[in-house]
């Protein structure tokens, strides 16, 4: 009962969410609806049993991601009607591409009741004794740990190229030393003189 | 008691009925013991700075924080024409909501946890990583100067901490083998020698314990890291539009967060209910008393800083989370994981 009511609240939010978050006018508000519908399907995530997923999803998009989009958002001021505006001419990449989709999803779900590849296998049963978190682990770890890994390289290339694309050299801008400035000492810096009156101080 | 409302309202029913009631059980202490420590934090920084600080409502100027929450209650709220209403009302509700949620995760006894679930250090990191909405959305919807430069701020700060906490967290699950909290403080019972009991004792921690409690004041903002509400540059940063009860959730959620962080210390690091000592006579005092004294000496160390620490500048900030914490704690994971692959290699645990 309670999971019920659980499940429809979760999914009647992500859709709607999801539906405000293409046709909100304000940019921030889409960015904010789409939040909304992250931290939904972490709840959906939960009431089916894999909580590690959830967290992570609330973790990675909506504590990192999200926060990075909407200062984006903020930050560059986009005009969404001028964004609209090319609404009719690609309408019909759009639908394409939506028909591909769907059709896509069909075929995997078609493939995947059809059987007979390693029924015992195609499932991602939940152990009753293990957490799925250690579950997941125990697999991550053995068998697909070269595909782990993988994954783990190529994140990592991205990220430096990322930074090497966008690292400039900044010249003109006073760099901070934060070793010489710590090595700075009162008596490197001040001077403690008496000067005669009239005479004035060398600067 | 539970049966007999099992027997009037079902077994869904009585269920919800318990967690509504444990809810109210954690958050009205919880609201009272804000009340309480920001008085506490005022006598501390006033006795560190000569002063009397509050001493003239009540006993000992015991009543100071709920004479201001009547002042702030009384007065009106007021939205700035330019904001952006909802957003502009719904940030200080977000950062309340998101500083008590955590709460539902924290064992208080040995099986005193509103939710004892399996990934509850992953429910804190996720929890707090929503704080930041509350900040940035109220820097935003102001449409104002100050708030928004305070907004980016604190979004990057909580942003750049949170990696090093991530790290540390991530030595404290290998070591312990769960993400349990209340598993967490048990595989702490007995670490040092059999007799003291927190991971702060083992060598290999200890460095951790530190990150922990230097990145903790910086992910609740406080000094020497409260560059997002820095007086002198940002008048009162995010809250500078926000006034009567709106500014009041800030200013709960704020202390509700830095209670929480003190009682993370305490509970991932310095043994949580458990005595310090693992002596049999010391458990007759409960776990939860354990527990709050432990939490008490953190807050009494946050004060401490708070009061005598200058505040960072923006880049130093940004230097000691990436270039000092983040290598150190990344380093750290493999040193902790090196050495248990070591010596527990095939226990499974």
């Amino acid at each position: 009962m309670i999971q019920a009511i659980a499940f429809y609240l979760f999914a009647t939010l992500v859709i709607a969410s999801a539906a405000l978050t293409i046709t909100a006018r304000n940019p921030v508000h889409a960015v904010l609806w789409l939040i909304l519908a992250f931290f939904n399907a972490a709840g959906l995530m939960v009431l089916v049993g894999a909580e590690f997923i959830a967290m992570l999803l609330v973790i990675v998009y909506v504590g990192a991601v999200a926060v990075l989009f909407l200062f984006v958002v903020m930050m560059l001021n986009v005009d969404f009607s001028e964004l609209r505006s090319g609404f009719v001419r690609y309408a019909g990449i759009g639908a394409l591409l939506a028909v591909g989709l769907a059709a896509e999803i069909m075929v995997a779900f078609g493939a995947w009741s059809a059987g007979k590849i390693e029924l015992a296998r195609r499932a991602a049963p939940t152990p009753e004794t293990v957490p799925n978190i250690e579950a997941l682990g125990m697999l991550l770890y053995t068998r697909y740990l070269f595909v782990f890994e993988g994954a783990g390289l190529v994140l990592l290339v991205a990220m430096i190229g990322a930074i090497v694309l966008t690292h400039r050299e900044r010249k003109g801008s006073r760099q901070q030393n934060v070793a010489r400035q710590n090595a700075r000492r009162p008596q490197d810096a001040t001077r403690n003189t008496r000067p005669t009156i009239g005479a004035g101080v060398e600067l | 008691m539970t049966s007999w409302t099992s027997a009037t309202l079902g077994y869904e029913g009585s269920w919800f009925l318990w967690t509504i009631i444990d809810i109210l059980l954690i958050a009205f202490p919880l609201m009272l013991s804000v009340a309480m420590i920001i008085y506490a934090d005022r006598k501390i920084w006033a006795s560190m700075a000569l002063r009397r600080g509050p001493n003239v409502v009540g006993p000992f100027g015991l009543l100071q924080s709920f004479a201001d929450g009547l002042k702030v209650f009384l007065q009106e709220t007021i939205i700035p024409s330019a904001a952006n209403k909802v957003l502009f009302l719904l940030a200080p509700i977000i950062t309340f909501t998101v500083a008590l949620i955590v709460w539902a995760v924290v064992p208080f006894d040995e099986r005193a946890a509103l939710a004892n679930i399996n990934v509850g250090l992953l429910y804190v990191l996720a929890a707090s990583s929503l704080g930041v909405y509350g900040i940035i959305l109220a820097g935003w919807s102001s449409n104002s100067k100050y708030p928004f430069y305070s907004a980016i701020r604190a979004a990057a700060q909580m942003v750049s901490y949170e990696v090093a906490i991530g790290f540390v967290l991530i030595s404290i699950v290998l070591w312990s083998g769960s993400f349990n909290l209340t598993n967490i403080v048990e595989a702490q019972r007995g670490m040092g020698f059999g007799l003291i009991n927190g991971f702060f004792i083992n060598p290999l921690l200890f460095p951790m314990a530190v990150v922990f409690f230097i990145s903790s004041l910086a992910e609740t903002q406080r000094a020497p890291f409260d560059l997002t509400e820095a007086e002198s540059e940002l008048v009162a940063g995010y809250q500078t539009e926000y006034s009567s009860m709106s500014f009041a959730l800030y200013w709960l959620g704020e202390y509700a967060n830095v209670i929480l962080m003190c009682t993370l210390n305490a509970t991932l690091f310095w043994g949580g209910y458990l005595p310090p000592l693992d002596i049999p006579i010391l458990y007759a005092v409960p776990g939860i008393l354990w527990l709050f004294a432990k939490m008490l000496v953190f807050f009494f160390l946050f004060s401490w800083v708070k009061a005598t620490v200058p505040r960072y500048r923006y880049d130093q900030l940004m230097r000691l989370g990436w270039k000092v914490f983040l290598p150190l704690s990344l380093f750290w994971v493999f040193l902790v994981s090196g050495y248990l692959m070591l010596t527990r290699v095939g226990v499974g645990g």
